[in-house]
């Protein structure tokens, strides 16, 4: 017998008491004890989010500011989107890069006027706290704030709900933010999210974010939602999971998030490139850089789940891709997934076979998102 | 009638001498969540006892459903086939999955009897 490996113990959000008052079932996640159904369920949490309001704790994302004059033209320096020219209040998608183009995360950032507000995923943040300080910690301020939770509300109701609690707040549209006051503290807020329906996340002092989340149970829209539906929802709105559908392997142009690299940054804009794997990902934008494999959508053609790290193949049987996250969709009850396929194989209405359990399900490349986005753009 | 236990959360139920019928226990399908698909065994088809014949799938996760016992499949749930969700609804009655033939019905007495698979199952994660 050979003695085990000591894993550090698991960290704690500020709801923590809450989920498990709540009944939740916990699981460790990014280094943390977090809930991934309440006794409702998965189905009926992703139905809830989908018609009223799911509250989800993502306290263990990171949080942090970059401050300072430079701030901006530096993380501009670290990601192919355009952070410079960001209005104040206007929030933003980017990524992290890795010399050779590769994702190191995918985050979200707002400029709030006096620094820039950035939130990482959970399981990066470490990473890419070290990888920013040590980039572009000579020209600003990089100031984790791990005494900040994170709270999401999210759904067609969310709205109705959080302005009770919260006057004002629709006054935001999507990928806007602004500090709001709350019981005495300030909360940061966004329009924004992760499951594809109108919502806001929250930023909230530790010592408020228990009441808040009481405060936002206690509307009769909201009820709480775990990390499981949560990932069945971002996966209906055709968004990435880091670490399955993006990762230091895959560049931002394979990934299809081309959207997400304004005109600026790239070959013939005011700052073309300046951020690392410049060359490689202009070079795949213009068509000089061969793009060998695309992410795409995938239904399939028989009620089969098909499972990340299912292997696709042509008529032939030739291997021609892997699935990369999949499940079946609640809200559509039919298998979706996402895929990595050669780029021959990636234009919607295209057919592929996955193999499950050795038998071909056959699947159909779609376009995404499998359920329509519901963003409030006034 | 006899119910005995897997240590991979099947139940198998022996009532007279007839087929024994196979599902997933109340534990298994709390800790699977909503079940969404089923893949049930093909009928005529005979299994070594331990040899995967089923799968389960909630929205998050698959699992191998086992043959309990040596023998032939007679029958499977074709109302689990359309409402998987049965299996969490009823898990030891509507919900059941298949019925087997024994080849050899000494197989059953290893197998744990409702008290000692209620310790098992409160210790499995």
């Amino acid at each position: 017998m050979t003695a085990a490996t000591q894993d550090p113990p698991l960290q704690r959000t500020p709801l923590h008491a809450l989920h498990l008052e709540l009944g939740a079932r916990m699981v460790p996640f990014a280094g943390y004890s977090m809930p991934v159904q309440y006794p409702a369920g998965l189905m009926a949490e992703h139905h809830h989010t989908r018609d009223a309001a799911g509250l989800f704790d993502v306290s263990h994302m990171g949080q942090l500011r970059l401050a300072g004059p430079d701030a901006a033209a530096a993380f501009e320096t670290l990601v192919p989107v355009d952070v410079v020219d960001l209005p104040a209040g206007k929030q933003r998608y980017g990524l992290l890069l890795t010399d050779e183009g590769g994702i190191i995360d995918d985050l979200m950032f707002v400029n709030r006027g006096d620094d820039l507000f950035v939130i990482v995923n959970g399981a990066c943040k470490v990473g890419d706290i070290a990888h920013i300080r040590e980039r572009i910690g000579s020209r600003c301020q990089v100031v984790p704030l791990p005494d900040r939770g994170l709270l999401a509300l999210q759904g067609p109701k969310a709205v109705h709900a959080l302005r009770r609690l919260v006057p004002g707040v629709d006054k935001l549209v999507f990928m806007t933010g602004g500090a709001f006051a709350w019981d005495g503290g300030e909360l940061f807020i966004t329009r924004s999210g992760y499951t594809g329906e109108d919502g806001f996340e929250i930023s909230v002092h530790e010592s408020q974010a228990q009441a808040l989340a009481r405060a936002l149970l206690a509307q009769p829209e909201v009820q709480p939602i775990g990390l499981g539906a949560r990932n069945s929802l971002r996966l209906e709105a055709g968004l990435c999971l880091y670490g399955n559908d993006i990762d230091t392997g895959t560049t931002p142009v394979e990934a299809g998030l081309n959207w997400a690299l304004q005109k600026v940054r790239r070959s013939g804009g005011a700052r073309a490139g300046g951020f690392p794997g410049a060359s490689r990902i202009l070079g795949q934008l213009d068509g000089s850089v061969p793009v060998a494999r695309k992410r795409v959508g995938l239904v399939a053609l028989e009620r089969v789940p098909v499972r990340e790290h299912t292997e696709l193949q042509d008529a032939g049987g030739r291997k021609v891709g892997e699935v990369t996250s999949g499940l079946l969709g609640p809200t559509l009850g039919k298998p979706i997934a996402m895929a990595y396929v050669e780029a021959a194989f990636a234009s919607p209405g295209t057919r592929v076979n996955a193999l499950v359990r050795g038998k071909p399900v056959p699947m159909e490349v779609s376009a995404m998102p499998f359920v329509p986005n519901r963003y409030y753009r006034g | 009638m006899t119910v005995k236990y897997t240590p991979e959360h099947e139940w198998i139920k022996l009532e007279g001498g007839g087929p024994a019928t196979v599902g997933i226990t109340v534990h298994a399908q709390d800790a699977l969540g909503d079940v969404v698909f089923v893949d049930l065994p093909e009928v005529g088809r005979r299994y070594g006892q331990g040899e995967v014949a089923g799968v389960v799938e909630s929205v998050k996760a698959a699992a191998d459903v086992y043959m309990p016992v040596t023998g032939e499949v007679t029958e499977v749930n074709e109302a689990l086939r359309a409402d998987p969700s049965l299996a969490n609804s009823d898990p030891l009655g509507q919900g059941w999955f298949f019925k087997v033939k024994l080849a050899n019905p000494a197989e059953l007495e290893p197998l744990m009897d409702e008290t000692a698979y209620g310790e098992f199952a409160k210790n499995a994660s």
